[in-house]
Order: structure tokens, then C-alpha cells, then sequence
């Protein structure tokens, strides 16, 4: 299991590292906790969404008047109910998006781009009642060509989902419309010359499915929009500040009219950064009069809301016979669905970034398909072009008889690197996975015939960005901590933490809340593994806030300036012999004595986090395939990575497990199945196979802990690094079983008893 | 809707043969409830047959066993002289979703939902077990794998269903299994299912053999020829590769989400012959 190795284990911290139990576990386990779907309101309506059956077709006209004179139905809401947004592009999560198109995204306009795109929506007194209502809309469709793949997209004569898209990037512009919005460069050095240096030069091409982030809760919301034009939102959200900047847009409100309340949440994984039903709903209440709630159902959720993007990558390495990588080039086309804005950048900026390298190339292309918009993954991006990398640099390793962690630490990239997409690195971590995976026994302990095994290693940047935070001191000495993140990995427990270590107070006297956007300033989303990062450091500055105002009053009752009061173990005391001999007050003494010192005690930190460190790991996986079936088996799996400082580490083990897990199911089996119409015909966990527990086995976990310099405990994010390496990782393993390469995904059973097949028919030729 | 539990046999053939198109048995309701929420059916009546007692009991009749239609794959899990005579039965049945689900589905609910792909169906052809109905006209024995006849489709006449099923007398020597690919390890649906059933003579040569495939076709299908080619042998390799062959070439499956055409005949070959190596090793160990 984790072998945490604090760097603080001397024993200078006596909070961080410790695993207390999770605040919100018990109201998890007993069902209390309020997830999106859990709240009701008097007189509520029931929302549901009319979607488009067809993957590309004009909307010539929608008449909703027999749904309108449907008994029991409130009101409608469709295209003309929204106002046209002109061009601008906002941060949502790790990935921008373009106002023009989110309220294009949440209601159809000229045309639907994808099946499952919402062309209109009803308010019912009942579910039953809204449903029958949804079949009374007459929708006049002219239905179009589509197209679903990425390279059949980027074909001069591909059906066009937007007239006029230019392709943005490119000198000069082109003058012709095209499914490419973007073309984006990223150069280091001068490939042409590193690949004259080396001995060996391996390119290849991959791809990669669409994948599904597969949260267990469906998006869901209940908004109540009165009549004098304010509102409130209750949702289940990775980020509640950017939901109500994106509804207060669409509907033409002032932000602080609409008051958002983030539920718990059943999983995000970045999928929960936009929004889909959230100004719908509004425009429902709006127009109803009535508090109206919208859930969606799990083939909602796979028809209409954002996978990760399904790519082509082509990857060109080369190598001296000594194992140095002399240079990288790839070329990296991504699926962004029906509106611009895939994540290829990130893609870009992490495929060669696990590696010291003088010269790279890579040219990224976003290209528009008619799927539904892909949103945030867990590290967008990243995966696909790191599974790329990291299979070509394996069959490198596999040329030259070279062990591959060998290969990886004589090229890693370290503290001084200049990576290729800019900036140079401060202390990173990967040489400390590396170097653990070569120790780990995992590592060295026998295979059985027939078994491979795999390492990869992954990358991504994390973020810090906009956050506030407030420690409110109760008249007994408790604290209720109020963070403007969603909560979706552990993280009120690893702010309470953070907390309780700067105040120096019992971890259980802190009692955390995810506040509503009018109790806090601006806080941006949970994503891009910056709440434990960037919460964590407001909470901590509010911390710090709160110690000065206590010593301020200690000083008072003291009777001594402010500076002889020092802040130690939870207690005001005097600075040294010289400050005078006074008994120590506790944070419950100044508590108590809040009234007669001045009123009560508020911490507050309104910060905009910078220096998140990047978070690096290495896999090692064992696979079993069998030759009969195709069937691939991951027999053991181990996860190494760097955190920086593991606040709690049972959730930061958590992360790991869990990105592995996913990225299992990524490798193995998940992917969207269309008809030759454009419909998708797998949208439930039935046929869309994410992992069952009983498809993986326990998995491990090491973390490093490197600790990240601009962070006062030295945490970098977790939560998105362990979904980078797995499908490398897989891949590899396979070929060590099979001695066949597998570059494209999903490694499912059909697809490698074909390849069996096909090699054992070459064979016999 | 209208639901009833009526608790004889009469009494729910009256209601069903009353109850027109539109009436529904409800054993553990694993499928229909499902169905019911997808709105995929609308019954205007819903029998629940769970309180007839022939519906719940296992029961053991002069060297033969009787399952009935509303067993429960927990129940039937834990039933030891069921799993001694029936081992393949069982573990198909065990197969069928999760802890909750195996709680209430029931053999007739796996069968009369007729879906190819059924995981218990194979297993009771391959058994030759014989279903049990009652209807307005009396009570008749049908063989398991006549009552589908297309994906949801049954050749059971409107009052009738399944009260249980019946399994032919067990010769020393024999025993059954059941294997299924599915691309997970559970809660998935069969991307092809085999079921053998074995019986061995004193000379440890193969008396009897029955091969039944799931999801290959449009309906569970018992492959004679992949029969015959087992009897008379001793199973070996030879035996078994002929066998196989003879189950893939039964195969007329079709390419859809859940497998190709290609996978699943391939598939069914393999599956059957590792069916029929556990039947057969089962077999020998039994007296
Ligand atoms: C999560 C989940 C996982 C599942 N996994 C599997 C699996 O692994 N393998 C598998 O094969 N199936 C699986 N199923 C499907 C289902 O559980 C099985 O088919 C089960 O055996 C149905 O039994 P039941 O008693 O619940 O049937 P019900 O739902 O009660 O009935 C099913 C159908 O049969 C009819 N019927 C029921 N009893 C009779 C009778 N006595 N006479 C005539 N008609 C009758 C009903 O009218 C209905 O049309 C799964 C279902 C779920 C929800």
C-alpha cells in the first residue's frame, strides 16, 4: 500500500498526512447527503427536453402549440426563448468556452449537430404529463449529411456542421469553410536536426474512442426564478461560480440575481464543469412562474453531454542506439464534437512532456464532428496523446533490448527542463516514480507464461486560479470552514486538514461547507486538481488571517503590543520572557471572549493561486490476455505518483486508484457504438462498459511526495495525472503478452482476437 | 394498471385468459419492471405468480427434479441436491446479474423473456428439461427450447405460463455445464452462452451429449450434430474439435453492439469446448 514517505515526518506537522474520516462520509453512507435529484420544492414542475433524433439536420420550424394545450403542461421553451450570444470565449474548467455556442449547445438554433441535441423543452405538472407533451412537438427537420470521424471530418468535401467556421491558426487564413476551427503549433529546437542524430526513427499512427466520464449521477437541477427576476439555482456541479456566470449570460441576468447552490455531487471527472440543463430549467421557471426540476436520464446523459475526445495521433520518435531521444514530432487531430473547442492544446503541450528533450514538434488540429460536445475528462487531452508517446517510446525501449523505466529515467524530464510547450520546470517528480518503479517489487516479481507487463508514464500541468475562503469562529472555539469548490474527491476533509494544521486546533473542531455564490467571492471550478491546491491555500491564508485578529486580542487582554503575542499549538502566548508572564488562551478562551474583545472572529482569503506544480506518475501493469477469446485480464496494477504532499493520503490513494480504474475501462472496453444514421445505440452502462469492481484487481499505490515550493505544505494536485498513463501502460503490457501492438482503442475482445486471427493466418502463410 | 396475486394455479389462469393481449405473468420482475420503466410495455394487468406454492418449491420426484418458474436464482444457489444433479443449471442461473438480482429472477422470467442471449436457457436445453404450462385448456409439457420462437417471441397461447420445470431422470455418471463470454466479468449481457450436458458409459466413453448455444441465433439453439460428434468418444482433443466445429457452423448470429458475427461464432466453439471439458470432468467425479 502507499508507503508515504512525508517530508515532514520528523514530525513537524501534525495534521497533514493523517487520514481522519471523510466529513461528508456518514451522510453518504446513510443516504442524507443531497445529491442534484434530492430536492423538492411546493408547486414544482417537472422540465424534460425534446432532443434531436438526427446527428445533423436544419430546424425548419418547431410548433409546440398542441404540447402547449396539453393539460397539466406550464409552458415550453425553445430556440426563441433564448437570445443569440455573439462570439466570446470564457474558461470553463481546464477548457474555454465560446457563449455563441453554449446557448447553441443547451438549445438548438439554425440546425441540431448532434443526435440528442435538445430542440426544445417542456414544464409539466408531472413527468408523465411533460413526456406525453414532448411527443405533441412538431419539429420540421431537413436532415443532412453527418459525419462522426475525425479524418472523414477534416475531407474537403465533409458535410459542414458550420458554414462559416474559418479555420483559426493558420496563415493566411484559408478562404474556404472547413470542420477545422483550429490549428495549433508547438516548437522546440529543430526536429529535422534531431532526427539526423539518431540511430533509430519509429512513427506511428494511433487512435482513440470518444469515452464516456461516466460519473454514477446524472446532471441534474431545480431552479426557482421569481417574479421580481431573481433566482436560485440548485445543482450538482463541479463549479457553482461558473455555472451562474454562464446561466446569468444566457438569460440576460445580473450575477448577483442568481444565487447557485451546488449539491453533493455523484462524480464529475470534469464532465460537471458546463452546463446543460441549468439555464433551461431557469427559462422554464422563468416562463412558468414555477420552481421547475430537470433530471436527466443515464441515456440522456450518454446521447447529450461531453465524452473526451476521440483522436487520430501520429507520433514520430527517434533514438541513438544509447537510448537518447533525439527528437519528437506529432501530429494530433481531435474530436471536439458539434462546437469548437477540443482539448488538443493540453494535448499538445503533454505528449512529449514527460521528457528532456532539445527538439520538438507538435501541430494539433480541433476539428468538429456531430457528436455532442466534448467536455473536460480528467486531464484533457493528455491521454490520448501521452498513449501515444508512451507506446512509441516502449517499442524504442523494446528495439534496443533496454529496459523501459531505464529509457524513461535517462530521458526524464526534471527540475530545469525547458518543456516544449514553454515553460521551464521547477523540482518535479518523475525521476522519484521512476526510480520507485524500478525499486517496487511489482516490478521484479515473475510473470506466468503467457502474461506481459507494462509501464508508462504521464503528465499533467494542474492549476491554481481564483478562490476564496472563510473560517468562521464559533462562541465555543469550533470552526465552520466555508470553501467555494464542490467537494468531489475528499477535499472538505484535505481543507479541514490544511486548516486545522495553520490553526493548530483538532482537525474534528472544523466543520466544512461548500457555500452557495453569495456567501463567498468568486471562486472558480473544481478542476484541473486545484482544490486541494488553491482552496487549500486560501483556507490557509484564511487561517492566517484568523491568527493575526487572535492575537490582536490576546495582545489586548494581554495588554501587550501586538508583536510579543506568537501563534503556537492552537494558543496565543507570549512571545518569549520579555513579552511578560501571562497564561496561554486557547482558541475556545478568545472564543468566549470574543464579545467583550471586540466581536466575533471571521478569516477570510480571497486569492488568485499561482505555482500549481505539475504532478507526474509511472504505472506498472500485468496482463493476462487469452488467446481464445481475446479477452485481456489485468492481473496486477501499481500506481506511483508524485503529490506533492499527501494531505489526506487515503484520498489522495483514491485519486490514484480511481484514474487508473477509469483509464482500465478506456483501454479495454469503452466506446460509443453509431448507426450508420449517426444514433447512438449504446447509451447505458449495459453496453457501454465502463469497469465493474470485479474486472480489476486491487489497485496499488506509492505516493512521492516532492513537495511543491509555492504551496505552504507543499501540495500539488492529484486528481488528473492517473488517467494519463494507463492506456500506454495496457498497451505495452499486451505486447509483452502477445509480441502484437495495439494502436488503437479500445483493446476490446473482438479486436484482439481479430488480431490473433489475422497474425495466425500470416502466419500459416 | 391492475396488479393480482392470485395463489392457485386456476386462479391465475383465469385472470390471464380474462386479462387479453395486454396481461403480463410477473415472476421476479427483473425484466418486466425494467421494461415497464423504460416504457417499453404498458400492461393493463399484471399477474404475480410468486404466492402459487408449484411456482416456489424444488422439488424431487422419483430421481428427478422439479424447479419452479418463480425459484429464485438465490434459492436455487443454495439448494444442494439441485446443484448435485444440475450443476451447469445452477451456475447459470447464478450467473444472472447481482446480489439484488439474484434475490428475484427466476428460471420462466429468463425464459419467457426470450432473449437470445438468456443465460439459463442453454443450460435447460442442453439438460432436456421440459417446461410445465397451464392454460385455459389444461395443462401440457413442452421441451424448454421449444417455447421461444423469435426474440420475444413464445409459442405460449394467450391464459397460459410456465407453473415449472421438469428435468429427466440423472444416469450415474453425467453432469452438466455452462459457460458465457461476456466482455466484463459481470452485469453484462451474453455475447454467446454454451451449455453441455454429458452422460458417460462404464468405458469412460460419452453416452449421451447435448450442446445448446445462446446469442448466436435467434433463439437458444440445441446442436445435434455437435452432439454426436462427443458420443461414442472420449471426449479428447479430437472429439472436442469436431464438436466445436460443428457449433460454430450452427451459428447464424448477427453483428450487433454487443459482438460481431465473426467473435461470436468463432466464440461459441471455443466456449463449447471448454463447457463440455468441465461437464465431462465434472462427470467422471460423479458416481
Ligand atoms: C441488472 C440486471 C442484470 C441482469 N443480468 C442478467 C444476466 O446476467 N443474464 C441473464 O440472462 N439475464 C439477466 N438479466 C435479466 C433478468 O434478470 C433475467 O432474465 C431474469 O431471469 C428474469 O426473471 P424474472 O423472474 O425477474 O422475470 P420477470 O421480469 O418477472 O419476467 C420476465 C418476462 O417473462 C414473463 N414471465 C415471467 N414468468 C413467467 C411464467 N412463469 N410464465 C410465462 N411468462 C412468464 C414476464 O411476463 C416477462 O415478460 C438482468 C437484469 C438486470 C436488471
Amino acid at each position: 500500500m502507499a508507503a508515504t514517505s512525508n517530508g515532514k515526518a520528523n514530525g513537524a506537522t501534525r495534521w497533514i498526512g493523517t487520514r481522519p474520516v471523510r466529513p461528508d462520509g456518514v451522510d453518504k453512507v446513510t443516504g442524507r447527503a443531497r445529491f442534484g435529484a434530492d430536492v423538492h420544492l411546493p408547486n414544482m414542475l417537472v422540465g424534460k427536453v425534446l432532443r434531436s433524433p438526427h446527428a445533423h439536420a436544419r430546424i425548419r420550424s418547431i410548433d409546440a402549440s398542441a404540447a402547449l394545450a396539453l393539460p397539466g403542461v406550464k409552458t415550453v421553451v425553445t430556440r426563441d426563448d433564448f437570445n443569440d450570444l455573439s462570439s466570446e470565449f470564457v474558461p470553463a474548467g481546464e477548457m474555454l468556452v465560446n457563449y455563441r455556442d453554449v446557448v447553441r449547445n443547451v438549445m438548438a438554433r439554425e440546425k441540431a449537430l448532434f443526435e440528442g441535441h435538445p430542440v426544445a423543452a417542456v414544464a409539466a405538472v408531472s413527468e408523465k404529463v411533460a413526456r406525453e407533451a414532448l411527443a405533441l412537438i412538431d419539429v420540421d427537420y431537413e436532415v443532412l449529411p453527418h459525419v462522426l470521424d475525425v479524418v472523414d471530418a477534416m475531407a474537403p468535401d465533409a458535410p459542414l456542421l458550420h458554414e462559416d467556421m474559418i479555420t483559426a491558426g493558420v496563415e493566411p487564413a484559408p478562404t474556404k469553410p472547413s470542420n477545422i476551427a483550429k490549428v495549433v503549433e508547438f516548437k522546440l529546437g529543430d526536429v529535422a536536426a534531431g532526427f539526423a542524430e539518431a540511430d533509430i526513427v519509429i512513427e506511428r499512427e494511433f487512435s482513440t474512442q470518444p469515452v464516456h466520464q461516466g460519473y454514477i449521477e446524472p446532471h441534474s437541477c431545480i431552479a426557482n426564478y421569481s417574479e421580481d427576476d431573481q433566482a436560485e439555482l440548485w445543482c450538482t456541479t463541479q463549479g457553482h461560480f461558473v455555472v451562474r456566470g454562464h446561466c446569468a449570460k444566457l438569460l440576460g441576468m445580473d450575477v448577483s440575481k442568481l444565487r447557485v447552490t451546488a449539491s453533493e455531487i455523484g462524480g464529475g471527472f470534469g464532465g460537471k464543469t458546463v452546463v446543460y440543463l441549468e439555464p433551461v430549467a431557469l427559462m422554464l421557471s422563468r416562463k412558468s412562474g414555477q420552481p421547475v426540476k430537470m433530471t436527466m436520464s443515464r441515456e440522456e446523459v450518454f446521447r447529450a453531454s461531453g465524452p473526451a475526445a476521440g483522436t487520430r495521433v501520429w507520433v514520430k520518435i527517434g533514438m541513438t542506439n544509447e537510448g537518447r531521444i533525439t527528437a519528437g514530432e506529432a501530429v494530433l487531430k481531435y474530436q471536439a464534437g458539434a462546437f469548437q473547442g477540443s482539448p488538443v492544446q493540453p494535448g499538445c503541450m503533454c505528449a512529449f512532456a514527460p521528457y528532456d528533450l532539445d527538439h520538438v514538434k507538435v501541430i494539433g488540429y480541433d476539428v468538429l464532428v456531430n457528436r455532442p460536445k466534448v467536455a473536460a475528462y480528467r486531464a484533457p487531452g493528455a491521454p490520448q496523446s501521452e498513449f501515444a508517446v508512451e507506446s512509441v517510446v516502449d517499442e524504442l525501449a523494446k528495439r534496443i533490448g533496454m529496459d523501459p523505466v531505464e529509457l524513461r529515467l535517462k530521458n526524464a524530464a526534471k527540475q530545469g527542463t525547458k518543456a516544449a510547450y514553454g515553460p521551464t520546470f521547477g523540482p518535479v517528480g518523475l525521476v522519484e516514480t521512476l526510480e520507485q518503479a524500478k525499486a517496487h517489487e511489482h516490478y521484479r516479481a515473475p510473470l506466468k507464461p503467457g502474461q506481459g507487463r507494462g509501464v508508462a508514464s504521464g503528465f499533467w500541468f494542474n492549476i491554481g486560479g481564483e478562490t476564496c475562503a472563510t473560517l468562521n469562529l464559533g462562541e465555543d472555539g469550533t470552526i465552520a470552514l466555508v470553501a467555494g469548490t464542490p467537494d468531489i474527491g475528499g477535499s472538505r476533509a484535505s481543507l479541514c486538514l490544511q486548516a486545522a494544521e495553520t490553526l493548530g486546533v483538532d482537525v474534528e473542531r472544523i466543520r466544512p461547507l461548500i457555500g452557495d455564490t453569495s456567501t463567498l467571492g468568486y471562486t472558480f471550478l473544481t478542476g484541473g486538481s486545484r482544490t486541494a491546491f488553491a482552496s487549500g491555500m486560501a483556507v490557509v491564508e484564511a487561517g492566517k488571517d484568523m491568527i493575526r485578529q487572535l492575537c490582536e486580542r490576546a495582545a489586548k487582554v494581554w495588554d501587550i503590543p501586538v508583536e510579543a503575542v506568537e501563534w503556537s499549538d492552537g494558543e496565543a502566548r507570549p512571545a518569549g520572557s520579555n513579552a511578560g508572564e501571562f497564561d496561554p488562551l486557547s482558541l475556545a478562551d478568545l472564543a468566549r471572549l470574543a464579545g467583550k474583545t471586540g466581536g466575533p472572529f471571521v478569516g477570510r482569503a480571497q486569492i488568485n493561486a499561482q505555482g500549481a506544480g505539475p504532478s507526474f506518475g509511472t504505472h506498472i501493469v500485468d496482463v493476462d490476455v487469452d488467446r481464445e477469446t481475446g479477452r485481456v485480464t489485468i492481473e496486477r496494477y501499481t500506481v506511483i505518483q508524485d503529490a506533492g504532499t499527501a494531505v489526506h493520503p487515503s484520498y489522495v490513494e483514491g485519486q490514484l486508484q480511481g484514474g487508473a480504474v477509469q483509464g482500465i475501462g478506456w483501454a479495454l472496453n469503452e466506446e460509443y457504438i453509431y448507426d450508420d444514421k449517426g444514433r447512438l445505440q449504446n447509451p447505458g452502462f449495459l453496453d457501454y462498459r465502463i469497469p465493474v469492481c470485479s474486472d480489476v484487481p486491487m489497485i496499488d499505490t506509492v505516493i512521492v511526495e516532492v513537495p511543491n515550493p509555492t504551496h505552504p505544505y507543499g501540495v500539488r494536485g492529484v486528481g488528473e495525472t492517473p488517467i494519463v498513463p494507463p492506456m500506454a501502460a495496457i498497451a505495452n503490457a499486451v505486447e509483452g503478452a502477445l509480441g502484437m501492438r495495439f494502436m488503437d482503442l479500445p483493446m476490446s475482445p473482438p479486436r484482439v482476437l481479430k488480431a490473433l486471427e489475422d497474425a495466425r493466418i500470416a502466419e500459416a502463410a | 394498471m391492475r396488479y393480482e396475486a392470485p395463489e392457485t394455479i386456476e386462479g391465475a389462469v383465469k385472470l390471464l385468459a380474462g386479462g387479453g393481449p395486454r396481461g403480463r405473468v410477473l415472476a421476479g420482475g427483473t425484466d418486466l419492471l425494467v421494461q415497464l420503466r423504460a416504457g417499453m410495455i404498458a400492461p393493463e394487468l399484471v399477474v404475480d405468480i410468486k404466492r402459487i406454492d408449484e411456482t416456489r418449491e424444488i422439488r424431487e420426484e422419483g430421481g428427478r427434479l422439479v424447479i419452479g418458474a418463480a425459484v429464485t436464482g438465490a434459492e436455487l444457489g443454495e439448494h444442494a441436491a439441485a446443484k448435485a444433479m444440475w450443476p451447469g443449471v445452477v451456475e447459470a442461473t447464478e450467473l444472472i446479474g447481482s446480489t439484488q438480482i439474484q434475490g428475484r429472477a427466476s428460471l420462466a422470467g429468463n425464459l419467457c423473456n426470450a432473449s437470445p442471449a438468456a443465460d439459463t436457457v442453454p443450460a435447460l436445453v442442453a439438460a432436456a428439461a421440459t417446461c410445465r404450462i397451464a392454460g385455459p385448456g389444461g395443462e401440457r409439457r413442452v421441451p424448454v427450447e421449444e417455447v421461444c420462437t423469435g426474440p420475444g417471441e413464445l409459442s405460449l397461447d394467450d391464459g397460459e405460463f410456465v407453473v415449472a420445470f421438469e428435468f429427466p431422470e440423472r444416469p450415474p455418471r453425467s453432469a452438466d455445464a455452462y459457460l458465457r463470454f461476456i466482455p466484463r466479468t459481470e452485469m453484462d449481457i451474453a455475447v454467446v452462452g454454451a451449455g453441455v450436458n454429458l452422460s458417460f458409459d462404464d468405458n469412460g466413453r460419452c453416452a449421451a451429449a447435448r450442446v445448446s448455444l445462446g446469442a448466436v441465433a435467434p433463439t437458444v439453439i440445441l446442436v445435434e450434430e455437435a452432439g454426436r460428434a462427443l458420443v461414442g468418444t472420449e471426449c479428447d482433443d479430437a472429439a472436442l474439435q469436431n464438436m466445436a466445429a460443428a457449433a460454430s457452423a450452427a451459428c447464424r448470429p448477427i453483428d450487433d453492439k454487443r459482438g460481431t458475427v465473426e467473435y461470436r461464432t468463432k466464440v461459441a466453439g471455443v466456449l463449447a469446448t471448454r463447457a463440455a471439458k468441465i461437464a465431462a470432468q465434472r462427470a467422471k467425479g460423479a458416481r
